[in-house]
């Protein structure tokens, strides 16, 4: 089967090469045969990756240890699901994984793509080629899955024990759609300036993939956040780390380019930047691979030395001075349709959101690399850790947690007093009144006090707007208020998607309050003794240590810790916490023991236990306690944004064209009613 | 003044102020990163060192981890080949420090020698590399 699939990649190598040159050399002369040809060669590439994903699986199902990758990231007794996993478990395969979602994401492009746009489609064809091209290229050269053994070991290594954990079966594909489905928006922005049609024509075409990847970028950081807090162990969600930081700066400025795109579709403003903000986050998915394969910053995650780092490295090199000519020469069809007209006006507060999110990137960039940098600079690394990224961006955050609450509502062009008191009146007010009650209650830490209180503003304006479309529908349609509700977001889905998209946001602000009164403790207890602590809420959590058992489980020793909880003399529960001692399918242990936390969730607080250990063979028990309060808070804000981000994408509601078409009467009729107003 | 004008000044103020809260950030809280040998000639050019907080990554040497769990303290000596440090850490290690791992201790290095590390970290073991050793 693997011979099956090493074809298919050569194959798909060859293929790729011709795909790029029939797509520009058939753009170019506008040739029916050319550009067919490398339509129909998206469609073959994707059949072909197929192919190849799918002998790697079968070779993993089969338990063909002969196989290199097999061998190292599976074994006989791994549970069925996470065999599968293992397709995206080590390096090799990751790599075949993402090729195999790009072709199909280029297939889709070209299937769904309306055929208003089909001046695009040939460079459309020629970019994702080029980028499959890439990224066979390092499957076959930099790490082949489908490598041999020189003899057949009678059984795989196995997936690493904090892999096998059913967020991390899908937090990596999620990941993956995000990062490789910024292609799609790169591949239009560089077929829209190689036909140097700019007009607002690409980023109508793309409107949909853009926020289609930003979704999945979403997903793919909150399941990852959400695995190292249940998996890692250490009572937390985010370090900082190089390879979280490389998920969350293409989101960054993809939110970015969400934004300004609205500016550039409206306005005709900040052409260049929207290129620019593509070109950066397509190649910040890229350096993200990058910078977690090569080694070249140390991560407690990543993935060991490879010359693949190097491949990542050429490609973001030539890519980069591509993108810059082919920018450049086109910089005066780029240039603004009009001009900023005053500084109190939904233009300027996206500029300025614009501004803070890039600013936030290029800080988590600056702090990610700073190792790299200083070494090169001044000859000894100097890292920078959490700290540097709390203290650069918790300000910068909480600056773009208040833009998310004046954004949507400041008029465009310019805002008129009557239109500030209009829509921010009551929302400063309830933000006032909530500061001054945080303020009452001594809420022991600044930055959460503020991201409350904006939290507070935000929500206000949202619930506002709500309330006014809703009534205003009930007034002049006549609508019972849930229906009105229903039909206000539906026939208005970027609007009011959006705005529970913000709600999203400031849900996720005020779980990530919770870390500033994070309590921690750790003990050493015989069976029967308890120890108490505090809450971050004033209450008096006991945990009473009951005994350890032990027994066997599918392909694990497991040692197993239990705690009875009371919080303020009532029981909460019995909390188990267990230490796993991975085996092969002959009872040898497998990687290092690996730890599964107890964590009991509530709205108020995270109850989180972790058994460290089990002191010289005794029943007595090391333990860490950690009260995490308010992380629920952070998952549902996950939800919420998810669920608005889906409800923006919907489909229906008509073609883009009619869509478009509304919004724009939808501004024209807000500009009249604002003129009219002043 | 023109509104372009006012918003490119408050673009410029917001620039700064990243910018500010970048420098200051990496002032305040970098931290050097070395391997045993760099550390050793830092200390030797200049004994002040010693109060400064490292971190330091390097090798564990096999069959050195003591653990007492009693009193959650973990002993051990890393090396870089060249130059090899005790260390003491006190709290959990994480599931992946073992025998032969690769490291990171960040802490101060004692006057008599040995690392007092704050936190430890480990890396993924081999298992998670990209080259598999047959």
């Amino acid at each position: 089967m693997t011979v099956l699939g090493q074809l298919a990649l050569w194959l798909a190598l060859l293929l790729g090469a011709w795909g790029a040159i029939v797509g520009w050399v058939g753009g170019q002369r506008g040739d029916a045969v050319l550009i067919t040809s490398a339509r129909r060669t998206t469609f073959a590439l994707a059949g072909l990756l197929t192919v190849a994903l799918v002998s790697l699986l079968i070779a993993l199902l089969r338990n063909d240890f002969n196989v290199a990758y097999v061998a190292s990231y599976s074994s006989r007794n791994l549970p069925l699901p996470y065999k599968v996993s293992a397709l995206y478990g080590g390096q090799a395969g990751s790599l075949l994984f993402w090729g195999f979602i790009l072709t199909w994401f280029a297939a889709a492009a070209q299937l769904l793509t309306p055929r208003r746009y089909a001046y695009l489609m040939p460079y459309v064809a020629a970019v994702t080629s080029v980028v499959t091209v890439f990224f066979v290229a390092v499957t076959v050269f930099g790490a082949n899955p489908f490598d041999r053994l020189g003899f057949t070991p009678m059984d795989g290594n196995g997936l690493n024990p904090q892999l096998q954990n059913p967020g991390m079966v899908i937090h990596p594909p999620m990941l993956y759609l995000g990062y490789v489905s910024i292609t799609i928006p790169f591949a239009f922005a560089v077929a829209a300036l190689f036909t140097r049609r700019l007009d607002v024509g690409w980023l109508h075409a793309i409107r949909k993939w853009t926020l289609l990847s930003w979704v999945f970028l979403s997903i793919g950081i909150t399941l990852g956040m959400w695995w190292a807090y249940v998996e890692l162990g250490w009572g937390g969600y985010w370090a900082w780390d190089p390879v979280e930081n490389a998920s969350f700066l293409p989101w960054l400025t993809m939110t970015a380019f969400l934004h300004s795109v609205m500016i550039q579709e409206k306005r005709g403003m900040l052409k260049r930047w929207n290129v620019i903000l593509v070109g950066f986050s397509f190649a910040l998915s890229i350096f993200g691979t990058f910078i977690t394969r090569s080694g070249v910053i140390s991560s407690v995650h990543s993935f060991a030395q490879s010359p693949v780092g190097n491949f990542f490295a050429w490609f973001l090199i030539l890519g980069g001075v591509f993108m810059a000519w082919l920018t450049w020469s086109r910089w005066d069809l780029l240039k603004t349709e009009a001009r900023l007209e005053s500084a109190l006006s939904r233009e300027a507060s996206f500029f300025f959101n614009n501004l803070l999110l890039v600013g936030m990137a290029f800080s988590v960039l600056w702090g990610t690399v700073f190792p790299m940098i200083s070494e090169l600079v001044r000859g000894t690394q100097v890292t920078v850790g959490p700290p540097f990224f709390n203290q650069v961006n918790i300000p910068i955050g909480l600056a773009l947690l208040a833009l998310t609450g004046i954004g949507p509502l400041i008029a465009w062009r310019k805002a008129s007093p009557g239109n500030l008191r209009r829509q921010f009146f009551l929302p400063v007010l309830v933000a006032l009144i909530v500061g001054a009650l945080l303020a009452a209650v001594r809420l022991s830490d600044a930055y959460a006090g503020i991201a409350i209180t904006l939290g507070a503003f935000v929500t206000t304006t949202i619930v506002q707007e709500f309330v006014r479309g809703m009534g205003a529908r009930h007034r002049l349609h006549g609508e019972s208020y849930p229906l009105a509700l229903a039909r206000l977001i539906g026939r208005n889905r970027r609007r009011y998607g959006g705005y529970i998209v913000h709600l999203g946001i400031v849900t996720y602000f005020v779980g990530f309050t919770g870390l500033a009164f994070k309590t921690e403790m750790e003990a050493s207890l015989k069976p029967g003794e308890s120890v108490s602590m505090r809450s971050p809420f004033g209450q008096e959590l006991t945990f009473t240590h009951l005994g350890i058992s032990q027994y066997e489980a599918l392909n694990r020793f497991v040692s197993a810790a239990s705690v009875e909880v009371t919080r303020d003399g009532k029981r909460v529960g019995v909390m188990t916490s267990e230490k796993r001692q991975h085996v092969d399918s002959f009872g040898r242990p497998t990687f290092e023991p690996s730890t599964e936390a107890a964590i009991r969730s509530d709205p108020r607080e995270d109850i989180y236990i972790v058994f460290a250990g089990a002191v010289n063979g005794t029943e007595e028990a090391v333990y860490k306690f950690t009260i995490n309060p308010l992380v629920m808070w952070v998952w549902l804000g996950g939800a919420i944004l998810v669920f608005g981000g889906v409800v923006t994408l919907w489909p229906g509601g008509g073609p883009t064209d009619r869509a478009t078409r509304r919004a724009m009467e939808g501004y024209r009729t807000q500009l009249v009613g604002e003129e009219a107003g002043t | 003044m023109r509104a372009s004008h006012k918003v490119l000044l408050a673009g410029v103020l917001v620039v700064g102020t990243v910018g500010f809260l970048m420098a200051s950030g990496i002032k305040e809280t970098g931290v050097y990163f070395l391997t045993p040998s760099e550390l050793a000639s830092k200390i030797a050019a200049d004994a002040s060192f010693h109060d400064v907080g490292v971190k330091m990554g390097a090798k564990v040497v096999s069959g050195t981890i003591e653990r007492d769990v009693a009193s959650q303290t973990i002993r051990f000596q890393v090396t870089d080949g060249q130059v090899t440090y005790p260390v003491v850490y006190r709290g959990l290690a994480p599931d992946t420090f073992t025998d032969d791992v690769e490291v990171v201790v960040e802490g101060r290095l004692q006057p008599d020698g040995t690392f007092r590390a704050t936190t430890l970290l480990a890396k993924c073991g081999s298992r998670y590399s990209s080259t598999p050793k047959a």
